[in-house]
């Protein structure tokens, strides 16, 4: 398995769109379809959006994954900022569209075909994968 | 992924025949695999895409404005789809709850549940019918060693799952009490120290309780702020509305009943009722009371479960078989001496 890693910071609203382009210039060199590169693109928006709005700062990084003959992209955004309290309660549908703040968590993990979250006083970390199809 | 794939296939034929043809035909085609993808779970966003990629085959060199346009309208779509998506999950959720909702319905049927007494002095039919799932409504018949009966209806000022809970409190308030003492005065006095000592502020309860006395044909009363209900007098064809003062149950806990009584002859028709009946809308006006006791009069010479069924079928038809209030009618009619 080779690996490929790039990060970008987030820090302003401009940064996210930063990401997204990182990110979909990698999605693109790995051979993703236009509707799955529009996906991670969003994907990406939502994790950086989240690390703006509620960290202030944090820093999303990607990663490049052969698993031949699958191909796919990790995407890892971590901040320090005051964690999530109620895990669940951000997982579930309806949490964040009801307010009118987009997709949300959920709509990341549906963007995605793997995904994690672990948060805590520290920070937070989520992490997502998505396959090329073949 | 390959019924995708197939999908697309019929979709690029679909679209070139219909770019030549300009037909009908193919539109309805369309239509057709625009439900064929919902029952699938195809996103909005991925039907751009196969319009995208079935247009990139149909005409290969596609102008590069038009693919980034594309491009661009998939990337609009994207959240379109999240959308769809949990939509989709809501749905099933609000299947999920509704079915369980239901079951709570079946459990308070059975909870409340409360049986007509057959007695030779009368005739008793009822009709309760909830306007959702569950009943805010709510009769109960009680028989007493002597045969007496009595009777309440109740209705708890708001609907729904709260009200529900109410009801089945009342019910077993109800049952604990000793069948000697069956007076109207002292159940709804009862009734009353329960209600406020155990529902929070703002719930009310609304109820008519009456006694039967089978031997001296007396017709005891009581009521708890509730409708007024109505005695059709054999003898003159006339109703007769009886009521009697008193605070809705719940209000304060300290409160005495007023008990009333009037003499029932043969063919005299008591009928009880709830707002549902009294105050059912149609087209945004309230039906008359005057509406409702005359289908009750039109019927008079059927029996008391046939009258209850066909007023209730006239109001459903009213309101379009969309009851807007639960809906719960009892009547009873004193037996002539010699049908007996």
């Amino acid at each position: 398995m080779k690996e490929t890693v790039s990060s970008v910071v987030i820090k302003k609203e401009w940064d996210i769109v930063g990401a997204r382009q990182a990110g979909r210039q990698l999605s693109q060199e790995l051979g993703f379809g236009s509707v799955d590169q529009a996906r991670i693109a969003t994907a990406i928006s939502e994790l950086a959006r989240n690390i703006y709005l509620y960290a202030k700062e944090g820093e999303i990084s990607f990663e490049e994954l052969y698993d031949l003959p699958k191909v796919g992209l990790k995407i890892v955004a971590r901040d320090k900022g005051p964690g999530i309290n109620d895990l669940s309660a951000v997982m579930q549908d309806g949490y964040s569209t009801s307010g009118g703040l987009g997709a949300g968590l959920p709509g990341v993990k549906r963007l995605m075909d793997e995904f994690d979250l672990v948060s805590d006083e520290e920070g937070t970390k989520v992490t997502a994968i998505k396959w090329a199809r073949p | 992924m390959s019924s995708l794939q197939s999908d697309m296939q019929d979709y690029k034929d679909l679209l070139s025949k219909y770019l030549e043809t300009k037909d009908e035909a193919i539109l309805y085609q369309a239509e057709q695999f625009s439900k064929q993808s919902i029952q699938q779970n195809i996103s909005p966003d991925e039907i751009v895409n196969v319009h995208y990629q079935a247009l990139k085959e149909i005409y290969p060199d596609l102008h590069e404005q038009i693919e980034g346009s594309f491009k661009f309208l998939i990337e609009t779509m994207i959240s379109y789809g999240l959308a769809y998506q949990e939509h989709q999950v809501l749905r099933e959720k609000q299947i999920e709850l509704k079915s369980e909702i239901g079951v709570a319905a079946n459990m308070q049927n059975t909870l409340l549940k409360t049986s007509v007494p057959k007695t030779h002095a009368i005739d008793i039919g009822v009709k309760s019918v909830p306007a959702k799932e569950m009943n805010g409504d709510y009769h109960h018949f009680i028989k007493d060693e002597q045969g007496n009966v009595g009777v309440a209806v109740a209705d708890v000022i708001g609907k729904g799952i709260p009200a529900a809970f109410c009801m089945s409190m009342i019910k077993f308030a109800m049952e604990s009490f000793s069948e000697n003492q069956i007076y109207p005065q002292w159940i709804l006095d009862s009734l009353n120290r329960v209600v406020s000592r155990n529902v929070e502020q703002g719930m009310f309860v609304t109820m008519f309780y009456g006694l039967y006395d089978v031997y001296t044909h007396q017709f005891y009363y009581a009521s708890a702020g509730h409708e007024p209900c109505f005695i059709l007098r054999n003898e003159t064809k006339e109703f007769e509305e009886i009521d009697a003062k008193g605070l809705l149950l719940g209000v304060e806990s300290a409160v005495k009943y007023e008990q009333l009584n009037t003499s029932i002859h043969e063919g005299d028709l008591i009928v009880l009722l709830t707002d549902g009946v009294t105050e059912c809308r149609v087209d945004g006006r309230f039906i008359e009371q005057e509406e409702v006791l005359n289908i009750i009069k039109e019927h008079e010479h059927l029996n008391s479960q046939e009258i209850v069924e066909h007023v209730f079928k006239y109001f459903e038809r009213l309101q379009d078989f969309q009851l807007r209030d639960d809906f719960t009618l009892v009547v009873m009619k004193r037996n002539s001496s010699l049908s007996v």
